[in-house]
């Protein structure tokens, strides 16, 4: 394709339009449009900017609530958090630059979340991730371990040096995820209510003012040739992609982020956006749509990287740590006087006309002409086709050598703790600075949820969370599982959800059992969002994630922001002082299916989840929460993959204190177990998982008191803390030691991660 | 008792060292084009990555405008405090001896440290005071790629001789490599002073691990007033 030949249909195919749009595009221009055109319809239409395979279904997802002071549809949500404050928060996927280009790939995620928050008047205060790579240890682990070891540094590269802190975060190994690795990145920002921005380009006659880095070939073609298509079946393919991938700079977008923050605190713009994915052309049509006014926009005027860029490659360029503001013409020289302290170009480029077109041209020269909501309304939108699936999708894991249901309860629980998706986390959040802006009251592995600091003495807490073989092997049980796990990390710190955004990281949806995945996934993340009162707020959704051997496991990412009124309060996961009590709470139902034992005993995936009481469930989070906000536990910690012996595992290890724990007829009464055959109820006790069920501590008394408050809530006090093992027995008829472990070899198991990146 | 806090493009810290310092007096943020200190009685030079750290860490943020007077300011025997960054910018301008060399990891690391306190005799560590005849010790989160203290043999005998080593990691705590587990050092005169793990995030037991870095800022403090009085 070359700027002189006039485009033809096969062009407009190769951009990645099917020829129906392409002749909706002729229609809606009235003839052929000139390449300039066709190149932005063409990433304007593409599914990662028109989820046109989406849209319907995000629809019907709850986006009201009390909190709720901005919605979808902005850079980022934002909820009051009171004080006059609200809390900006988005999650966004940079899954295929990352699968190409692990460092770069991540490292321009996290800067892309960072502009999403700061472009509506927030500054950034915590980035979270959530990673998934392929499994380890097998035939895929080479490529595993370097995804993992360029995306982990190109996050701290970039949030490091820019001084937000990475307070959280998640991460799972899946042979599903070999080829397709996903790197998601959520951003929280903090801004005074009245100092929000919306993105709406309003006003004729007012400037359009580019200002950050200067604009360069590179990215071209991320959103419509990388984002929205699967990768390449041979992994090597890929390789000539790399130029689609951005090269991120923290320190330019580190003087962009102050440079808007004073811009709009000193009250010279009228709307700020940010450029992401399809730069210019989408930041500029979708300011002019918002605004219902037009945009003349002349590329002569962009500072360029390199001379000779066609007005093509200006308008299509992803090049990063740039934004774009509608300035009255009063102000503009003050605008551009403080970019030049800030040392980023400032540019007028444009000005906002009432002739609702995006009009492009070169140095006065007329180059492309197209009706705003014909580039940004007209995409046609898709019914998905969904179908379950008759056969299992996913081939079972490869079984552990010499584990079995009959191995020693000590052993199973060694292997799960050292097994990749359970083990200590410390080797990855050590590489990210977790404290800067002193705000982090719950550093990573202290709580199930970050927790930061308000000015007024309460506190923000935040997780994000996804089991996505759960999801796999349910999509709506496993989706509600994520919400509810996100929600039950909250409850641990004391907080209560203010609201959730999310990731729907997929395959491709023209697939019916990819579509199948995606609507019963959606309507499981409706269903729960609206039970827990936590209104999506914004989000995104990356879809054609699959590789050579099929789609990834269906990962709907949530991310969940809440609050809890006294910082100093936050709760912590550890075991604290010898002589407490420990006691299990919630309506927990412990099964093997889908679980971590199951995937290293080799098993395939269910067809389907045990249904999950939801209100039930939220019981028992209002029922930690409020014990914790009372005062009354030392410790909470909600019992997730490995199950009740890992949970207690965890506590051990992250108080440096050992439990002793006692299953009697009590537990068996108040837990009914989905036992396996044919070994029953130990191992699916210690090992089975399911959601609503907390390990809490505190001293005799107070775990009284939460009981008394909360009486419908299952509640079975099952051991103390004290010593320095781990030590679990069986009392009643079948009295016996189930094992013994010291904090020592607990430890050593738990640290396996550590040889991940020797 | 005022504080300056130096302010360079990519600076990440310096908000917190203003609010660590205005925990013990007053303290103003100084831009890094400007070459009046405001009249500050004492410095601090943050830590984040002046100038992007292009070229090298510090390299260029020693020659700004805000810098050349604070090398004026620290010859005439005015206290400077370098964190991370900091510490490297101090390095780079010869304010103190040696350099930082990348992390023997070879990775970024964040970690709450033990350092034992040397000299609780200096105008940084005055606050510290021994307990029980024990060395004292202080909890400090340190968080950096570059942190590795490096110098040759001549020059760590001086240090040692001088008693310029001001911390030191404990044992176990030194993560970086760092040579003689060196993780604070003062110049000759005693009114330079640059370490790499953080004070100024060690000030609030709600938020820092322990408020044992609020003992810098508070023997800076008594350091100035007792200069001053």
């Amino acid at each position: 394709m070359t700027a002189t030949a006039p485009p033809t249909v096969e062009d407009a195919l190769a951009l990645g339009l099917t020829r129906a749009e392409y002749e909706l595009v002729c229609a809606k221009q009235g003839c052929a449009p000139n390449l300039l055109e066709l190149a932005m319809y063409s990433l304007l239409w593409s599914e990662h900017c028109a989820y046109k395979h989406s849209k319907k279904l995000l629809r019907t997802l709850p986006t009201e609530g009390e909190h709720v002071v901005m919605g979808p549809g902005e850079n980022a949500g934002a909820v009051d958090v009171g004080g006059g404050l609200v809390c900006a928060f988005k999650v966004e996927s940079h899954n295929h630059p990352s699968a190409v280009e692990p460092f770069q790939g991540a490292a321009t995620g996290v800067g892309g979340i960072l502009r999403d928050i700061f472009a509506i008047g927030a500054r950034p205060i915590a980035v979270l991730d959530s990673l998934r790579f392929g499994d380890v240890g097998g035939d895929g682990d080479q490529r595993s371990r370097y995804l993992l070891d360029g995306a982990v540094s190109g996050i701290g590269h970039y949030g490091n040096s820019i001084g937000v802190p990475t307070v959280g975060g998640e991460v799972y190994f899946e042979a599903p995820y070999e080829h397709n690795c996903l790197v998601n990145a959520m951003a929280l920002g903090l801004a005074p209510r009245e100092r929000l921005v919306r993105s709406a380009a309003a006003g004729p006659g007012n400037v359009l003012v580019l200002f950050g880095a200067s604009t360069g070939r590179d990215g071209i073609g991320g959103a419509s040739v990388l984002a929205s298509a699967e990768l390449d079946s041979d992994g090597d393919g890929d390789h000539d992609k790399r130029p689609t991938v951005q090269v991120g700079d923290p320190f330019e977008e580190k003087k962009l982020l102050e440079c808007s923050l004073e811009l709009l605190q000193r009250g010279l713009i009228v709307s700020l956006q940010d450029l992401g994915a399809a730069g210019l052309t989408s930041s500029a049509a979708e300011m002019a749509s918002k605004g219902g006014v037009g945009i003349d926009l002349d590329v002569g005027n962009v500072p360029l990287r390199e001379p000779g860029m066609e007005p093509f490659e200006v308008m299509v360029s992803e090049s990063q740590e740039r934004m774009l503001c509608v300035v009255e013409p009063a102000n503009v020289d003050a605008v551009l006087e403080l970019c030049a302290k800030w040392e980023v170009n400032g540019s007028a480029i444009g000005v906002v006309t009432d002739g609702r077109r995006m009009r492009v041209l070169r140095d006065g020269e007329l180059v492309g002409d197209m009706p705003v909501a014909a580039l940004v309304d007209d995409c046609p939108l898709y019914d998905l086709q969904p179908r379950k699936p008759s056969e299992p999708l996913y081939p079972a894991p490869p079984a552990t050598p010499g584990l079995t249901l009959q191995t020693a309860p000590r052993d199973i629980l060694l292997a799960i703790l050292s097994s990749p998706n359970v083990s200590s986390r410390r080797p990855l959040f050590e590489q990210y600075d977790s404290i800067v802006q002193s705000r982090t009251v719950r550093r990573p592995e202290q709580a199930d949820a970050a927790v930061l600091a308000l000015p007024d003495g309460s506190a923000l807490a935040v997780s994000i969370d996804c089991n996505g073989r759960r999801v796999a092997a349910d999509p709506y049980t496993g989706t509600v599982a994520a919400v509810l796990e996100c929600a039950a990390n909250l409850a641990c710190v004391g907080a209560q959800p203010l609201g959730t955004t999310n990731n729907l990281n997929f395959g491709n949806p023209e697939k019916p059992h990819v579509a199948w995945q995606l609507s019963e996934s959606v309507r499981g993340l409706g269903d729960a969002c609206r039970a827990l009162a936590a209104p999506i707020v914004g989000g995104n959704v990356s879809l054609y994630n699959e590789g050579a051997t099929g789609p990834i496991y269906p990962t709907p990412v949530i991310g969940m922001v809440g609050r809890l009124p006294d910082a100093r309060r936050a709760g912590r996961l550890g075991f604290a002082d010898a002589g407490d009590h420990i006691a299990l709470v919630g309506p927990f139902t412990p099964s093997l299916a889908a679980g971590e034992l199951a995937k290293l005993l080799g098993r395939q995936l269910p067809d389907g989840l045990p249904e999950i009481d939801v209100a039930r469930v939220a019981a028992a989070h209002a029922a930690v929460r409020d014990a914790m906000r009372a005062g009354l536990l030392a410790s909470a910690h909600d019992i997730a993959e490995g199950g009740l012996a890992v949970a207690l595992a965890e506590c051990c290890l992250a108080g440096g204190i050992g439990a002793q724990v006692e299953l009697g007829e009590d537990l068996w009464e108040a837990i009914p177990l989905v036992a396996p055959a044919p070994d029953g109820r130990v191992i699916a006790a210690l090992f089975g998982e399911g959601p609503g069920g907390f390990l809490v501590s505190g001293s005799p008394d107070a775990l009284r008191e939460l009981a008394e408050r909360a009486p419908d809530v299952p509640f079975v006090s099952i051991g103390r803390v004290g010593d320095d093992v781990l030590g679990i027995v069986e009392a009643g008829a079948t009295a016996g030691t189930m094992l013994t472990l010291t904090l020592d070899e607990l430890a050593v198991a738990h640290g396996a991660l550590a040889k991940l990146f020797s | 008792m005022k504080f300056g806090v130096l302010q360079f493009p990519g600076s990440c810290d310096e908000v917190d060292a203003l609010h660590a310092a205005r925990r013990v007096g007053d303290a103003e943020l100084i831009w890094h084009a400007d070459r009046d200190l405001k009249g500050a009685d004492a410095i601090v030079v943050p830590g984040g990555f002046s100038y992007g750290d292009y070229l090298r860490a510090g390299a260029i943020a020693r020659f700004s405008p805000a810098m050349e007077s604070v090398i004026a300011f620290a010859r005439d025997g005015g206290l400077v405090l370098g964190i991370c960054n900091g510490f490297q910018v101090l390095c780079e301008a010869r304010l103190l001896p040696g350099a930082l060399l990348v992390n023997a990891n070879l990775r970024f690391t964040f970690r709450q440290l033990q350092l034992d306190v040397v000299h609780a005799d200096t105008a940084f560590t005055r606050a510290c005071g021994a307990e029980d005849g024990q060395p004292p010790q202080l909890s400090i989160p340190a968080k950096h790629s570059w942190g590795r203290y490096y110098a040759d043999a001549d020059t760590l005998a001086a240090l040692e001789r001088d008693g310029q080593v001001v911390l030191r990691y404990a044992a176990g705590q030194n993560f970086n490599g760092s040579l003689h587990d060196i993780a604070g050092v003062r110049n000759q005169a005693g009114n330079v002073f640059g370490l790499m793990p953080h004070p100024e995030h060690a000030v609030d037991e709600l938020v820092g691990g322990s408020a044992d870095g609020l003992k810098i800022f508070e023997s800076m403090r008594l350091a100035v007033e007792g200069a001053l009085a």
